[in-house]
């Protein structure tokens, strides 16, 4: 029986592991060879595509601009959300409830959605679409993550170190820089290693708020509009290496710590 | 709670302030103006329930929305169903040390872009694609088979995605339980079924409960994975919303429907809202 279990199991685990990296070996593997599609039989490796994708400005700076708003609107997203979790788990507010509802609010509705109304009120008020208006989408998504990750994990047990530090003098902004800040750091680096993460795939967002700067998933968006394109495929598998070297780096370095 | 000097008021207010702000004007107030753009009409202004009334009585309309719920409920139960063994099979069969490397395999997919993660399905699922080349290369089938374009695609590449999730929120629970709930059921002469759907089974409905629910917001709104694999036989919401933007440039309507899919999240949401609290450690 228990055998049988462990057999079971294996194959079922086996045919997960098949259906989940299907679709990511195929994208690769015909990212690597020279015909002008991207099908079946596979005819011997090339990195004509490649070259072709790093030769095309147009995704270039679609790559640097994603780079640059995933940096900024993270930024920001973990400074506004570490500041207001600081200050809701520290002091006691009225309607303190209410307001943090408030905030992890966008958390429940569609990038779409949010999209959408930014553009209908960017649209009212003049508001040119540009990777600003973007960034600005971005931040709306990513703070309430930021938020929410943060102040989960400010525990009681931190307030006393905090109170240590005033007793023996420090001014409230060297509290924080010097006590919360550290003692806060893994929850803020995994607020900001998400938020960079949401904000470099995020793809409507982007698509409706900018227009002629754009960034890479619109890019890419508009490369599908040729059907199946080996260029496609080298994009896509250059995309995954970069994500995989960062995750691979946060992983050894900054997420192995156990929150305190 | 005690902080000396004159700013004790005034600190935690400006620490707050910035947040909240943020999300007043670039969250609540776009909300507002589409609401209102949405009771405007198109052609010359002027308040009207036009299109609302539209999304009514319109039986393509409905479509969309009746395409978009069944597409997320089929979704959302084959992804559980599948998850919950594997992830099942993570915590319990694969030993201890190796459990951290299995799940982030698992998850190595999610690292891909979205939207090259939706179009590799299309090298997959097309008519000169993987499967269709395999089959008639076997001599299974002599035409290729319409796989790409379907709703079978725009399933299959939200399963391949939720999957993952769903293997994420259940491992995470089934983690948390701790070993001595079923070694009292065993005491107590429970057998390993009855143990599994008598104990640990009720014990991660929260991580069920918790990744379905993350299952139907993320798909049901998602403009993505039914317009690259799904293409335009079939429209789902947000494909409707993004038509009005594209190519009529109707806000109205698109804000009339954004606010209609809104409200069905809404409705998900607070019948789930108790499993779903963001509590302080």
């Amino acid at each position: 029986m228990r055998a049988v279990i462990r057999i079971a199991a294996w194959l079922y685990a086996i045919a997960i592991y098949g259906f989940t990296f299907l679709p990511v070996v195929v994208l690769v593997l015909f990212s690597l060879q020279a015909t002008s599609f991207p099908i079946p039989p596979f005819t011997g490796p090339s990195l004509r595509w490649y070259q072709a994708v790093l030769s095309d400005t147009r995704l270039t700076s679609a790559l640097v601009n994603s780079l640059l708003v995933a940096v900024l609107s993270s930024l920001a997203s973990v400074t506004l959300g570490f500041l207001s979790a600081w200050g809701f788990a520290r002091f006691v507010l009225p309607g303190s409830a209410l307001l943090r509802g408030l905030i992890t609010l966008p958390l429940t509705v569609s990038y779409l959605i949010i999209g959408m109304g930014l553009l209908v009120l960017f649209n009212w008020a003049g508001v040119p679409k540009s990777l600003l208006a973007a960034g600005i989408g971005h931040v709306v998504i990513n703070l309430p993550l930021c938020f929410a990750i943060i102040y989960s994990q400010m525990g009681d047990h931190q307030i006393n170190i905090e109170r240590a530090a005033r007793d023996l003098g420090a001014a409230e902004w060297k509290v924080l820089l010097m006590i919360t800040v550290p003692v806060m750091a893994p929850a803020i680096f995994a607020g900001f290693f998400l938020s960079m993460t949401f904000s470099w795939d995020e793809f409507v967002i982007s698509f409706l708020l900018t227009r002629f700067e754009t960034t890479l998933p619109v890019e890419i968006w508009n490369l599908l509009r040729s059907g199946l394109n080996p260029k496609t495929n080298a994009v896509g598998s250059l995309v995954f290496a970069i994500s995989i070297v960062l995750v691979v780096f946060f992983e050894l370095t900054l997420l192995r710590r156990k929150p305190a | 709670m005690s902080v000396s000097g004159s700013n004790s008021r005034a600190l935690p207010w400006a620490l707050v302030t910035p947040a909240l702000a943020w999300t007043l004007a670039f969250f609540v107030l776009p909300f507002i103006a589409m609401g209102l753009s949405g009771l405007t009409a198109h052609e010359g202004g002027g308040l009207t329930l036009a299109n609302y009334s539209q999304f009514f009585t319109d039986p393509s309309y409905w479509r969309a929305m009746v395409n978009s719920l069944e597409v997320t409920a089929i979704v959302t139960v084959i992804s559980i169903l599948l998850a919950y063994p594997f992830a099942w099979i993570l915590a319990e069969q694969v030993p201890e040390r190796w459990q951290r490397l299995a799940l982030m395999l698992a998850v190595l997919p999610f690292w891909t872009s979205y939207v090259v993660r939706s179009y590799s399905w299309l090298l997959v699922l097309a008519q000169n694609g993987v499967i269709n080349r395999a089959l008639t290369g076997l001599g299974l089938i002599a035409e290729p088979l319409q796989l790409a374009n379907t709703r079978f695609a725009t399933v299959t590449g939200f399963v391949h995605f939720f999957v993952m999730l769903l293997t994420l929120t259940i491992f995470a629970n089934l983690k948390q339980l701790s070993p001595s709930y079923r070694k009292a059921a065993a005491d107590l002469g429970a057998g390993p079924v009855r143990t599994f759907l008598h104990v640990v089974l009720p014990l991660t409905l929260p991580g069920i409960m918790v990744g379905a629910f993350l299952t139907f917001v993320l798909c049901i709104g998602d403009y993505i994975t039914p317009q690259i694999l799904g293409g335009n036989n079939e429209l789902v919401m947000p494909q409707l919303v993004m038509m009005q933007i594209g190519r009529r440039g109707d806000f109205p309507l698109a804000s009339a429907l954004s606010i209609i899919l809104m409200a069905v999240v809404t409705v998900a949401y607070l019948a789930c809202a108790r499993w779903l609290k963001i509590e302080r450690a």
